[in-house]
């Protein structure tokens, strides 16, 4: 074991793979020059390991800034014999390659009948809580959900950016994973040996009786956080990270709502159709007997992401937004619930 | 513009005019034969065919090796019965059989056919241009000897992806073919009127060949430059845009009943005095390489194929309903996930 960044971690990933096949391949914009950290051993170019001294220009390529034909060339090449892992920096810049992403990646298989497999990984970061503005600050995986064929995964620690992205470069199906920059320098012991970790398998991060508090990716810290506070308050929080999005692993969830009769599900991204929305109405239509409390989202509001650092923050769900809903929900009783809803 | 066609016929061996005449023919009556379904009702949603523009299909295809890959749009059957795609599963998949080449799920508009080197058909225009360029990527890296030639019209040579992925082909010199195949109407739509300057001529700006073959007819001219493209796209020298001069006989799709007739009758009746096919049959009586009888011969024995074709869909079974939850991912998820 040894301790690994979150940013070290996927880089750690990006090597392994490579390594282990020569059809793995890194295409995006600014890879050779390892400018966000992932495709070399440090920041600086000259440094022993770096990916383009390692692999050389066929294994790691320079794009041009063209998302569309990046992506689309992707899933040509992967549709062909490459495994490509495709670098496409901010999250936002996949909505630049939209058509490809759900018109060619999600459908070519199931279209075709089978025909063509399409191993292939999308990586970009979302930037957000960094003063970048309502053009980086994306949390785009949700819309992503709403594309069958496509895989989403959203880490939110070094060991599980490592071993998740192991798993992506060996499915055969086009993986989406969406980075969370806020978690770069996040820090945990990771295994230097390969490992792998199964898509649609929930890590529950905190065992509590009380209440269950669901965590996507940038919000799991945030929710361990608020969960050991909660402690010290006696309310015993469970935490479960879903790691994957599609595939999703509704069980873990599900059964630990029906220990502990009620759920908060803390989302970074926005609050319609989102994945907090999608888990509630799967814990409403599983569990529902054995909630104690209203269902209640911690999520961003539907509302774009201002620059000012003092209009951004109050956007995002914090470790006190955490603890005020469940304290909420550990607070209020079933039958209070729907009086309250059928008053509204 | 005249009636004779180029006469580079020696370049290509006898066998290879003939199979020429033998995929223009099947494509031809493929495609009349699935319209008269269209009409009856027996296959359902839109068809676009390739009618008048065989010479352009057939003319590229054949130029191309087995492994190479293609990769097309909504005007979708000419493609792979180009590349010498057998006639039953794609019929089969028009009507929706579980025996169709994509078991039923693809249809006319989503045709694919890997055996012969497809990557599909797209009926998102300009979509399947970077798929194409992703397969001659994967060509330079894996050191293999395979080129990519995509497929696109008139309409999505105005769409932006085209030139993303010619200049990403042009900068890597990846083994792809940029055909464009001008039918000069992007539905209804002139294409000059929509079009600023002319397709062939934008290559430049990408620093890659572009070649204009005028004559789209004919299917010697349509082969011999897309000969050309390949074997420099085989040698590493890089991507070329050809953009082929050619006309579509029918209306855009089957059944497409328009208030306006967008096409002028003299124009209209100008093309359709150069059908590729009758054109080609005068070019190998000329040239001594087959008699009328044998053409006949060989139009029958097609006809008989496209027969064959009906026969088998009708023969085969409508696919289960849970095909509709397969092939969605290539594990058990998807199964799950249905339940």
């Amino acid at each position: 074991m040894t301790v690994m960044t979150y940013i070290g971690a996927i880089g750690a990933a990006q090597r392994e793979a490579m390594q282990a096949d020569p059809r793995v391949v890194i295409i995006g914009e600014d890879v050779e020059a390892n400018v966000y950290g992932t495709t070399g051993a440090g920041k600086a170019r000259a440094e022993k390991g770096d990916f383009l001294q390692e692999f050389g220009r066929n294994r790691i390529r320079n794009t041009p800034i063209s998302e569309e034909a990046i992506v689309g060339a992707a899933i040509g090449a992967a549709m062909t014999g490459l495994r490509p892992i495709v670098d496409l920096s901010y999250s936002s810049f996949l909505y630049m390659a939209m058509d490809q992403f759900v018109n060619q990646a999600a459908k070519n298989r199931y279209m075709f009948g089978g025909q063509n497999s399409i191993p292939v990984v999308f990586r970009s970061a979302m930037f957000y809580g960094l003063s970048t503005g309502a053009h980086h600050s994306d949390r785009p995986y949700p819309m992503f959900m709403n594309v069958p064929g496509l895989k989403i995964v959203a880490p939110a620690s070094p060991s599980d950016a490592k071993g998740l992205l192991r798993t992506a470069v060996d499915s055969n199906d086009p993986v989406l994973i969406f980075e969370t920059c806020l978690l770069w320098g996040l820090k945990e012991e990771v295994d230097e040996e390969e490992y792998r970790i199964p898509f649609g398998v929930a890590r529950v991060r905190r065992e509590g009786s009380d209440v269950t508090i669901v965590a996507i990716a940038g919000a799991v810290p945030l929710a361990l956080t608020a969960a050991e506070a909660l402690a010290a308050d006696g309310i015993s929080a469970e935490v479960i990270d879903p790691r994957t999005l599609v595939p999703l692993d509704k069980d873990t969830i599900v059964e630990s709502v029906r220990r502990t009769g009620r759920l908060v599900v803390v989302d970074p991204a926005h609050r319609s159709c989102g994945v907090a929305a999608e888990i509630s109405a799967i814990v409403a239509e599983e569990a529902f007997g054995s909630l104690k409390a209203p269902i209640v989202r911690v999520t961003s509001p539907d509302m774009q992401i201002p620059f000012s650092p003092s209009l951004e923050a109050q956007i995002y769900p914090t470790a006190e937004k955490i603890k005020a809903a469940v304290k909420s929900v550990c607070a209020s009783r079933a039958s209070e619930a729907s009086s309250n809803i059928s008053r509204s | 513009m005249n009636n004779t066609q180029t006469e580079r016929g020696p370049t290509i061996p006898r066998d290879m005019m003939l199979e020429m005449q033998r995929r223009m023919l099947r494509i031809r009556l493929f495609e009349e034969r699935a319209s008269k379904m269209v009409r009856r009702g027996q296959i359902p949603g839109t068809l676009h065919t390739s009618v008048g523009q065989e010479a352009q299909v057939v003319g590229a295809c054949m130029a191309l090796r087995p492994q190479d890959n293609i990769a097309g749009n909504h005007r979708s059957h000419g493609h792979p019965i180009g590349k010498g795609a057998k006639l039953g599963p794609l019929m089969a998949e028009l009507v929706g059989k579980a025996t169709g080449v994509c078991r039923g799920k693809g249809g006319s508009l989503h045709l694919a056919d890997a055996s012969i080197g497809s990557l599909g058909e797209s009926g998102i225009t300009g979509s399947s241009i970077p798929i194409a360029v992703g397969a001659a990527f994967s060509a330079q890296i894996l050191g293999e000897d395979r080129v990519a030639l995509s497929f696109f019209g008139d309409g999505a040579a105005n769409q932006g992806v085209l030139y993303e992925a010619m200049n990403l082909a042009s900068a890597w010199r990846l083994p792809v073919i940029f055909l464009c195949e001008n039918n000069q109407y992007a539905l209804s739509t002139p294409a000059h009127t929509v079009t600023g300057g002319r397709i062939w001529k934008r290559a430049a700006g990408f620093g890659m060949a572009g070649v204009l073959v005028e004559d789209g007819q004919d299917v010697i001219a349509v082969h011999d430059a897309v000969h050309e493209a390949v074997e420099c796209a085989r040698r590493g020298d890089g991507p070329t845009l050809i953009e082929v001069m050619t006309y579509r006989f029918r209306e855009h799709a089957e059944g497409l009943r328009l208030a306006v007739d967008y096409r002028d009758a003299e124009e209209r009746e100008h093309w359709l005095n150069r059908d590729p096919i009758k054109l080609f049959r005068e070019t190998l009586i000329q040239k001594q390489i087959a008699d009328a009888a044998a053409l006949d011969g060989l139009e029958a024995e097609v006809a008989q194929e496209v027969e064959d074709a009906v026969k088998f869909t009708d023969e085969s079974p409508y696919p289960e309903p849970g095909v509709a939850f397969e092939d969605l991912y290539t594990d058990t998820y998807e199964l799950e996930r249905a339940s």
